[in-house]
């Protein structure tokens, strides 16, 4: 596929997003209902008006005891989520993106991997270790430390802070921000969406961005919007959990990050064809 | 019986139609032992559970494998039957139920609907701490009432695994209707995998059973259809609070496959009559989380009873129901056979039986309909009736009247001292206060909308049965029975008082995060609700979600009334329609802690569950 397709297709999806957006936010005006979000009213109904003070373990007919009955909501859960686990054809490596988290309905420890293995080797990776917290009925506040190893660079640390959803329109949203070493700062921004063709065939665009607070010569990062990548990938459910993709993923680079390639005699753009897999549990 | 393949499948392995339909010959495997049908009579249908009656009643709760689908599971059933033992009980008797547990976990038994003292109610850490593994319990209680009831587990997911049984209690004056044939027809939901893995790929994503999704291709259709504009306009309001519209249950037949009498679609239970006999179908819904909607295609059903209290007789050719709730229905059946079909809500399967003249005898069976999407008065309420031109629902009165309020004055604080002027004229309880007030625990990550326009009209059959006859769907004329259409005979009017005092609760979740609440607050974080005892006081349910559920209140009834006051009939299971209000009076005549929680387990798992103290 030329890179101009895909350009265009992926400007497409983005564009029809954001018209949606405009769109909405022109016709939500259903005067001053707020059906979700916001801030309680001064005068919102206590929750607790009607228990006389009486708890789950305290007050009349209350079992003894340390209270035995406990839902789901007090149950930690967990999962794994290998969105990427991909092979990309033109640079021949293999890239996983995996997420994991440990918690509770509104608490989670949250582990982030990403990393790319070329020739047998781990050329680079980045790995985030947060807590999760909700924010509100869709976002989660993570906190946490990014660590990234080069196979060849200077390896870096970083303290996160993000925000993780699902934004209106069904846009999945990961967005942080990190602080590293020597007054080091970098934005990570990520965007998915997931196209219903039928039940179980899926197309997802996805965007990614990366942008730093200042050069990085031993990792051939320029400050600035340093990269972009654009990627589209079909995807069939033969159960919810157990998916192999197709697609395609198009990649830029920006500033001082694309003269470092062109002075090292890489391409600053390309195009590739990828094929992986998309499971949890 | 048929030993299918010990190796695990996935369900996507399975042939769909198997998995769907079931086997012919699917449910226990292990023969039951005979000492435990000592006391059993000989059931009255081929596949029904054994009968129990008199004042003394033993069960014993055990493992037991069964193979519903090819795939050979582990139940948790009661004295190894699914469904456990009829119980035949007598009103006014005192009963003793000893319930042992052979399981290796703790248990219990929860009467449903029956009135009791609280120790007796089997409610694990609020009525008693569970029946431990070995151990017997022993049930004292004297029954107060009569009619058609069931009984389960209130234990973890026990009752999702095999354990419910009906519990008959025969009026001391005798049965208000003649009937020739008596069956229990009791609906429940079956699945091969761990409910607890279940429950935690919803919380991983929400979605996941659902196979009726908004497509692209679902647009496209549209576009074509409807015009673009249209199009856009049908999904804007869903795309941007991040709703499905095809969001009508969490589990399908993805993962469940749905039982008759425990019996698959393919094993077709039978309940046999001779012509110009009139019969009795007792309909339980003891699924974990499905809701049904059933009809005899060419009889009428003659609504008898609800929630085992008698109502004036209603008939109507549909009804919907809940898990927990239960009808009573005569029907008159002239031909040889006819299909008892009962498609789950979201449409993705169905039970099914039949009545016949003899065994064998087999009547068609109807597809299930196409799913219809929810519509904008399922999320917003009456206001979402007609004023978005979303859906061609008609405006009720009450909705008209709600209208006004949000059109006057846009805000909660109006609303506030509009009602207080309009009210203050007599008894300012004498009808539910239609003032909207949420929570403050629902502005959080709890919530994932709220309603200030809801729908208080009991009429509504709600979403996919709605207009029918128009649709194409059913003959002409076809009726289906809604809450406005029910009224209790007697009983519900026993307490003449007018509601001293009104508590407001509201149904909450999010969907996203597969979380269900009272008012925002999961039941680890709520506090109980104080009633006093023998108070005449108004409850006051409002659904901010877009699911229906069926309310269960332990230890005292649960008396609907409408939106103006008058009291209608008395249930113990009240479905609670998507951005609906409802109320009903209660008069708590016993003592003690009860539960009071949504009835689809899995809803009331994840903590839409309170504790109510009468003292």
């Amino acid at each position: 596929m030329r890179l101009n397709t895909v350009k265009y297709l992926t400007t497409l999806v983005v564009i029809v997003g954001a018209l949606q957006v405009n769109t909405a936010l022109a016709q939500m005006d259903h005067g001053d209902m707020q059906m979700q979000g916001g801030s309680a009213p001064a005068d919102a109904r206590d929750p607790h008006a009607y228990s006389d003070g009486y708890t789950l373990t305290e007050g009349p007919y209350a079992q003894p005891g340390p209270r035995q009955l406990k839902l789901a909501d007090e149950h930690a859960f967990w999962s794994v989520l290998g969105d990427r686990l991909e092979y990309q054809e033109d640079s021949d490596s293999t890239v996983y993106d995996i997420q994991a988290w440990y918690g509770t309905t509104y608490n989670r420890f949250v582990i982030k991997a990403e990393g790319d293995i070329a020739d047998g080797t781990l050329e680079e990776s980045s790995t985030e270790l947060l807590w999760g917290h909700a924010l509100n009925a869709y976002f989660d506040t993570q906190f946490g430390v990014r660590l990234d190893l080069y196979d060849e660079g200077k390896d870096r640390q970083w303290l996160a802070i993000g925000m993780q959803g699902l934004a209106p329109y069904w846009f999945e949203l990961d967005v942080t921000a990190y602080v590293g070493d020597d007054g080091r700062t970098a934005l990570s921004a990520e965007a998915e969406y997931e196209l219903l063709l039928t039940q179980r065939l899926i197309l997802q665009p996805r965007a990614e961005l990366n942008l730093y607070g200042k050069d990085d010569l031993d990792n051939r990062l320029g400050s600035g919007l340093s990269d972009l990548a654009l990627g589209l990938r079909l995807r069939y459910e033969f159960s919810r959990q157990f998916s192999p993709y197709i697609g395609v993923e198009w990649t830029d680079t920006y500033g001082d990050t694309a003269d470092y390639r062109r002075a090292a005699g890489q391409d600053t753009s390309g195009t590739q064809f990828v094929a992986g897999l998309r499971f949890w549990f | 019986m048929t030993h299918g393949f010990p190796r695990p499948k996935q369900p996507w392995q399975l042939s769909r139609r198997r998995f769907v339909q079931g086997l012919a010959a699917g449910g226990v495997l292990a023969a039951t032992p005979s000492w435990l049908q000592a006391a059993a009579k000989g059931a009255t249908a081929l596949d029904s559970a054994p009968v129990l009656s008199g004042r003394e009643i033993d069960l014993v709760i055990a493992e037991t494998p069964v193979n519903f689908t090819g795939v050979t599971r582990m139940a948790t059933t009661i004295n190894g039957s699914i469904p456990a033992p009829t119980l035949r009980l007598r009103e006014g008797d005192d009963v003793t139920i000893r319930v042992t547990n052979r399981l290796p976990v703790a248990t219990s038994i929860h009467w449903h609907g029956i009135l009791l003292p609280y120790q007796m109610d089997g409610v694990p850490g609020i009525s008693y701490p569970g029946i431990s593994p070995g151990e017997t319990f022993v049930y004292r209680f004297t029954l107060r009432q009569s009619g058609t009831y069931w009984y389960h587990s209130h234990s973890g997911f026990q009752e999702m695994t095999g354990m419910y049984g009906a519990l008959i209690i025969e009026p001391r004056a005798g049965e208000r209707h003649r009937a020739d044939q008596d069956y229990v027809v009791q609906l429940s939901d079956w699945t091969d995998e761990d409910p607890m893995r279940a429950f935690s790929k919803l919380k991983v994503q929400s979605d996941v059973y659902n196979f009726n999704q908004p497509t692209f291709f679902d647009f496209t259709a549209d576009v074509s259809k409807l015009g673009l504009q249209a199009a856009l306009e049908k999904r804007q309001m869903w795309n941007q609070m991040r709703m499905n519209p095809t969001d009508l249950a969490d589990l399908s037949a993805a993962t469940l496959t749905f039982l008759m009498n425990g019996t698959t679609p393919a094993g077709n239970w039978s309940g046999l009559f001779q012509r110009g006999d009139r019969v009795r179908l007792r309909f339980i819904n003891a699924a974990s989380n499905s809701f049904y909607d059933v009809r005899i295609p060419g009889l009428k059903l003659t609504v008898i009873q609800a929630d085992g209290q008698d109502v004036e007789p209603v008939t109507v050719d549909e009804f919907r129901f809940g898990p927990g709730e239960t009808y009573d229905v005569m029907v008159e059946p002239q031909d040889d056979a006819y299909t008892i079909f009962a498609q789950s809500m979201e449409r993705s399967g169905y039970a099914r039986g039949t009545l016949a003249v003899q065994q064998g005898l087999i009547a068609p069976v109807p597809e299930p309909d196409p799913p219809e999407w929810l519509t904008m008065k399922d999320m917003m309420g009456a206001m979402g009736g007609g004023a978005m031109g979303h859906d061609m629902m008609k405006m009720d009165s009450m909705g008209q009247t709600k209208m006004d309020h949000s059109q006057m004055s846009g805000g909660m604080a109006m609303d506030h001292s509009m009602h207080g002027m309009q009210q203050g004229s007599e008894n300012p309880l004498a009808k539910p206060s239609s003032t909207i007030r949420h929570a403050r625990t629902e502005y959080g990550a709890s919530v994932d909308q709220r309603v200030d326009t809801p729908s208080t009209n009991l009429d509504d059959p709600g979403i996919g049965l709605r207009n029918l006859s128009q649709r194409g769907l059913r003959p002409q004329g076809h009726r289906v029975l809604t809450l406005a259409d029910l009224k209790s005979i007697d009983g519900v009017l026993d307490d003449r008082r007018p509601p001293a005092r009104e508590l407001e609760l509201h149904l909450t979740g999010n969907m996203e995060r597969y979380s269900w609440s009272f008012d925002g607050l999961e039941f680890g974080k709520s506090t109980p609700v104080s009633l006093r005892h023998n108070e005449r006081v108004r409850i006051i349910l409002q659904n901010d979600t877009m699911m229906t559920h069926p309310m269960h209140l332990h230890g005292m009834w649960s008396e609907l009334e409408t939106d103006q006051g008058e009291l209608r009939v008395r249930r113990h299971t009240i479905p609670v329609q998507p951005a609906q209000r409802i109320s009903y009076l209660t008069t708590p005549h016993d003592l003690g802690r009860w539960a009071w929680h949504c009835h689809l387990l899995f809803h009331m798992d994840a903590g839409m569950f309170r504790e109510v103290v009468v003292s």
